[in-house]
């Protein structure tokens, strides 16, 4: 099980990565992917969406099961990987080959920086995933 | 949590484990896409050693049998099994299971034999409402506890068992099996069974020569790319072609002629649990019906999603659902008013606050 050290992460199994300046990208652990199995479709429909830490921001379906998609922190939401989308690139698997690089979901605008600090770093999440 | 004779060749393989009826079960090995495409195309083997198996044998074996199922056991010969199902009393269904007519060398003058095989999850509730029906001249054997079952599936089985065994395996129709000895093992039963609509075949046997089959059919198979598939592919396997699953299609409170199980229900053979209920449904009619779904949409219908009408009306429920493998689309089954179940009819399947269109559809998806 893959845990990059640079990146916080949440009880629901996603991780982000704090880009320039206020912005970050959103995606789910390496651990989660391997959970749900194969991936067919990513649904974010909250592109230009204002959203609060825990709000709902996408929806994962995985051959077996659904899963929701939660924003770790308060913000903006930029931008949905278009190589995941079904009108950009199409390729849900990716975030099951490389779910913290190309892998990743959406690109937000954080409203509060100082919430990153209430999320856990690697170790954390490690002893919480097992 | 029971492990099966062949727990420790999943973990070995590092297969995703879950808990399953009891059962430490393997979920899927390589990824469920793969294992299902590789079972319809090539070959594929599962663990199904969970699966409950009871032996009726008796002077009166087949009036029990007639009483508690649902299909027609007196039209089985000898080397013949069925599918079936064990009414309740309230027309409900205990289980779905295969009724095997077996060869009466271990039975007594008069005496005849069957075997049934049940669903892990209901074993013990079937094993009570079996026993509980019988006031006949017969006895039943639990060998659940004894019994392995290995399922070989895929349109290459055939080529990996038929090199193990002298049993003339190109001779075995679909729902007809034969005795004999398998990779150097007395007494398998190979059964042309399964539940993928992949063609081959099942093999129960003995629990201390299961792990030995499993091994004998990996190396008869190597050449040929076979795999281990888990129970994640195995249940996608069975949605494409429209099979019940129960607990999640068919359960206590469902009629199977609600289910589309019509063709088992043999109403012409005489009494047996629930016959007059159902005689009667069948003459006026059943309310709801268990009826594909097709979405045109990405989002999968998962169980206990409701359905909608054009105008809004609640008409029904979603039981299983998935992205289908082979055909790339969200497919599911679920219970629709009557009215609504023409094929073709458009309905909505609601999720949270989005409706996404559907149809309904002629089973099985796969052809």
């Amino acid at each position: 099980m893959v845990i990059p050290s640079d990146l916080r992460y949440t009880q629901e199994h996603e991780w982000i990565r704090l880009g320039e300046g206020n912005t970050a990208y959103i995606g789910i652990t390496d651990f989660a992917q391997g959970e749900l199995g194969d991936i067919v479709y990513v649904e974010v429909e909250t592109v230009g969406d204002s959203l609060g830490k825990g709000d709902v921001f996408g929806t994962i379906e995985a051959v077996k099961t659904t899963s929701e998609l939660f924003m770790p922190v308060s913000g903006n939401v930029l931008e949905f990987n278009t190589g995941l989308s079904s009108t950009g690139g199409d390729n849900p698997a990716l975030v099951n080959d490389d779910p913290y690089g190309e892998g990743w979901i959406i690109k937000i605008e954080l409203t509060d920086l100082s919430e990153l600090e209430d999320l856990m770093d690697a170790a954390a999440y490690r002893e919480m995933a097992g | 949590m029971k492990n099966t004779p062949l727990t420790e060749k999943h973990l070995a393989l590092g297969a995703k484990m879950a808990p399953f009826a009891g059962y430490h079960m393997p979920i899927s090995y390589t990824g469920i896409n793969e294992e299902h495409q590789n079972v319809r195309n090539n070959v594929g083997v599962f663990d199904v050693c969970h699966m409950g198996e009871f032996i009726i044998r008796g002077k009166q074996a087949l009036d029990l049998v007639q009483k508690v199922t649902s299909n027609d056991a007196s039209k089985l010969a000898i080397g013949q099994a069925q599918y079936s199902c064990l009414p309740n009393e309230q027309g409900g269904i205990v289980d779905d299971l295969l009724v095997y007519r077996l060869t009466e060398e271990m039975c007594s003058e008069g005496e005849i034999a069957f075997m049934l095989v049940v669903n892990a999850s209901n074993m013990e509730k079937d094993w009570e409402w079996i026993n509980a029906q019988n006031t006949f001249d017969t006895r039943l054997i639990n060998i659940s506890e004894q019994t392995g079952l290995i399922a070989l599936q895929g349109p290459r089985s055939l080529d990996v068992l038929q090199p193990l065994t002298d049993i003339d395996l190109a001779s075995l129709k679909y729902y007809t099996f034969a005795k004999g000895k398998v990779a150097g093992m007395d007494h398998v039963l190979v059964s042309a069974t399964g539940y993928t609509g992949a063609g081959g075949f099942e093999l129960y046997l003995a629990n201390e020569h299961t792990a030995a089959m499993w091994d004998a059919l990996f190396e008869s198979g190597k050449p040929l790319g076979i795999q281990p598939t888990g129970l994640g592919a195995r249940d996608t396997l069975r949605l494409e072609m429209g099979y019940c699953l129960y607990g999640n299609d068919i359960d206590d409170a469902t009629s199977p002629l609600e289910a589309g199980l019509g063709w088992i229900t043999k109403l012409d053979k005489g009494a047996f649990i629930s016959s007059s209920l159902f005689r009667k449904q069948k003459e006026t009619g059943v309310a709801r019906k268990l009826v594909g779904l097709t979405l045109e949409d990405r989002r999968v219908p998962r169980h206990g999603y409701p359905i909608e009408d054009q105008e809004g009306n609640l008409i029904g429920e979603v039981t299983s659902g998935t992205m289908s493998p082979s055909l790339q689309i969200p497919i599911g089954m679920g219970y629709v008013q009557t009215p609504f179940a023409g094929a073709g009819t458009p309905v909505f399947v609601v999720v949270g606050g989005k409706k996404l269109p559907a149809r309904v559809t002629k089973l099985p998806f796969y052809k």
